[in-house]
């Protein structure tokens, strides 16, 4: 089937730009999002999902940007901490909720708490993994999932089928796989710091600290207290068949290089301006530790699909 | 305070109740719970002999139906509600909100806990689970300090339980899929972590080598012992460096804050490892029994006697002990 001929059947799923997970430095993430505002992503994802200790924008500033993703007609989300303990993060978790100028991801389960009763995001970190627990959501509210990144398009297909009109699904659909969470700050711990005095040296990081394997292997990036895939999860080969599925929005987590770069090679292979093999040969070039696809065609996540699984 | 101990087969379940506990966890024999290992958990037969050999000498027991139900296993998911509620169980333990939706309405007078596996950490998430579903007991991921979980059990309607002893999760549970990242099946999915299937163990010049799904995770030297081979704690290589980048072959022991855990107003406290044999189940339930007891008569002077630990050593996982993230420093 042609890209074209895929229309007539369903729109094309949008692009969106998750949020930043690293502890990138102020001005580079105003930069950031000052470029991002000029590529076709739909909808930007803003905020702090991984620790609460980094605080070089505050929600005022993630507010303030969201103004301006909306001015240049997009639409803003405002992201949450994904694993919620202190009273401090609790306290700021309920602030951000209370605003209602934007629609809001929640990413740990506190959030639903304060979300109740209006449109919000479940984010990927939310564990929706069946059509009662997405009707039970939907009945509080949510308008939009992030597949769990361990499911795949069998159970997606599942759900799709199963939700109810104006729900939109959206699926990570590049970057490093966000795996797991802990009370641990992992980044400080290989820097034999405690996480106390962790002197932000994830900040040293901008894409996370590589562990590989004693063969050799890249395997995991530790990005303080989350532990990431090192190889990148890459949906472009199964665009066809997300499209085809009426998947709604498609996931770009941003990298600290190239992140437009992708957005455009995802961009022109939706509208059938690029083929496939030029876009697979760009993303390869900016992910020199590999792509990786298995948990959408339901293999180990750190699987590389051959193409005739995708479609 | 109630303990909490895991029972993998009847003989197991019989050894808890005989040394101590107060309550016994167990699963059914599929991926509905997250002790899904080959030739584990109860059948209806052996289930129906250990309540009522538990309930003869008033222990209760409590089924874990904690894994992540996907659409098209869903009726495995009820199916094992609808089975727990015949049986007559004292409580289930569910993590998955679409499953605690159906168990909250089918069975409304059914004892509701959240699993640590339902991810809850604050109070928040808990009191959102308790107004939904009228969850009756909290089991908190280990990722709280205990001047964390004492303020959690001031802050929360719910009576809180806690992980005492037993082998180690160091990331937040029900939201970790590093096994499945390597090997394609993780506790959500599958209700084990690194699957026995995945796993290969291999002699070779340069070590022993553990793989899951083919990923080298471990390589040691000969004669050091091999622990569950879970990836997180196993050595990678960091910034040139080979280390335990995520955490040592640790477990988890907190019999040296009993005291402040009593303190803190913990209603029950869990012993893990349903996985592992009836000697370790005798053993640790009879230490623990005795600590909470010597605890309870007099926590000021409570000393955890040298001969307990030594005991939990013998059954110990790896040579070492933590009191993990209930102390900061761990963090």
């Amino acid at each position: 089937m042609t890209m074209d001929s895929m229309q007539s059947q369903s729109p094309r799923p949008r692009l969106s730009l998750g949020p930043i997970l690293y502890h990138w430095p102020r001005e580079q993430v105003l930069d950031f999002y000052a470029e991002m505002l000029e590529t076709p992503v739909d909808v930007i994802y803003l905020g702090e999902t991984v620790c609460s200790k980094r605080r070089l924008l505050r929600p005022e500033d993630y507010w303030e940007l969201a103004e301006r993703v909306v001015a240049a007609g997009k639409q803003a989300v405002i992201s949450t901490l994904a694993l919620i303990e202190s009273d401090g993060e609790l306290k700021t978790l309920k602030r951000i909720c209370a605003d209602e100028r934007f629609l809001v991801e929640a990413n740990d389960l506190g959030a639903l708490e304060f979300l109740e009763g209006r449109p919000f995001v479940a984010g990927h970190s939310i564990n929706l993994y069946n059509q009662r627990t997405l009707a039970f959501l939907v009945a509080r509210g949510l308008k939009r999932w992030v597949l769990p990144v361990e499911l795949g398009r069998e159970t997606a297909a599942d759900l799709l089928a199963a939700r109810a009109d104006g729900v939109e699904c959206e699926l990570f659909a590049f970057g490093r796989l966000p795996l797991a969470y802990s009370a641990r700050c992992f980044t400080a711990y290989n820097r034999d710091l405690p996480k106390d005095d962790c002197r932000f040296c994830c900040g040293d990081y901008p894409d996370g600290l590589l562990v590989a394997t004693q063969d050799g292997e890249p395997f995991l990036a530790l990005n303080g207290i989350q532990t990431q895939s090192a190889g990148t999860h890459n949906l472009l080969p199964s665009l066809q068949e997300v499209t085809r599925m009426g998947v709604d929005l498609l996931r770009i987590s941003p990298q600290s290089q190239h992140t437009a770069g992708i957005v455009d090679v995802f961009s022109a292979c939706l509208t059938g301006d690029m083929d496939f093999s030029t876009g697979m040969s760009k993303l390869r070039d900016w992910t020199p530790l590999g792509l990786c696809d298995g948990y959408w065609t339901g293999q180990a996540g750190i699987a590389n699909s051959p193409i005739e699984r995708r479609v | 305070m109630e303990l909490v101990c895991p029972a993998g087969n009847l003989p197991s379940l019989k050894a808890a109740v005989d040394n101590g506990a107060d309550a016994v966890y167990i699963g059914f024999r599929d991926d509905t719970n997250a002790r899904h290992f080959a030739g584990l958990n109860f059948g209806d037969k052996q289930i129906r002999e250990g309540l009522k050999y538990a309930r003869d000498r008033k222990v209760k027991v409590f089924v874990a139906v904690n894994t992540y139900a996907q659409p098209s296993g869903w009726s495995r998911w009820t199916a094992a509600v609808d089975r727990a509620a015949d049986l007559g169980v004292d409580a289930l333990i569910l993590a998955d909100m679409g499953v605690l939706d159906y168990a909250a309405e089918r069975h409304p007078n059914l004892n509701l806990h959240l699993s640590v596996q339902g991810s809850a950490t604050n109070p928040a998430a808990i009191g959102f689970m308790h107004r939904h579903f009228g969850i009756r007991r909290v089991v908190v991921p280990r990722v709280l300090s205990l001047a964390q979980v004492a303020n959690l059990i001031e802050n929360v309607e719910v009576p809180v339980e806690i992980f005492g002893f037993g082998s180690l999760c160091v990331m937040v549970e029900g939201r970790c899929l590093l096994s499945s990242y390597a090997s394609g099946q993780s506790p959500n999915t599958y209700g084990a972590c690194s699957p026995a299937a995945h796993v290969e163990w291999r002699d070779t010049p340069q070590g022993q080598e553990t793989r899951l799904g083919g990923v080298l995770i471990e390589r040691r030297g000969h004669g050091e012992p091999a622990g569950y081979p879970t990836l997180c704690k196993g050595r990678f290589t960091v910034e040139g460096e080979i280390r335990h980048a995520i955490e040592e072959p640790t477990s988890l022991n907190t019999l040296d804050i009993l005291p402040g855990i009593l303190a803190a107003g913990v209603s029950a406290i869990k012993l893990e490892g349903r996985q592992r044999s009836t000697r370790y189940v005798s053993q640790v339930t009879g230490v623990w029994r005795e600590a909470i007891d010597a605890c309870k008569r007099n926590p000021q002077a409570f000393r955890a006697k040298e001969s307990w630990h030594q005991t939990l050593a013998s059954v110990s996982e790896g040579a070492q002990t933590t009191i993990g993230p209930y102390h900061r420093p761990w963090h």
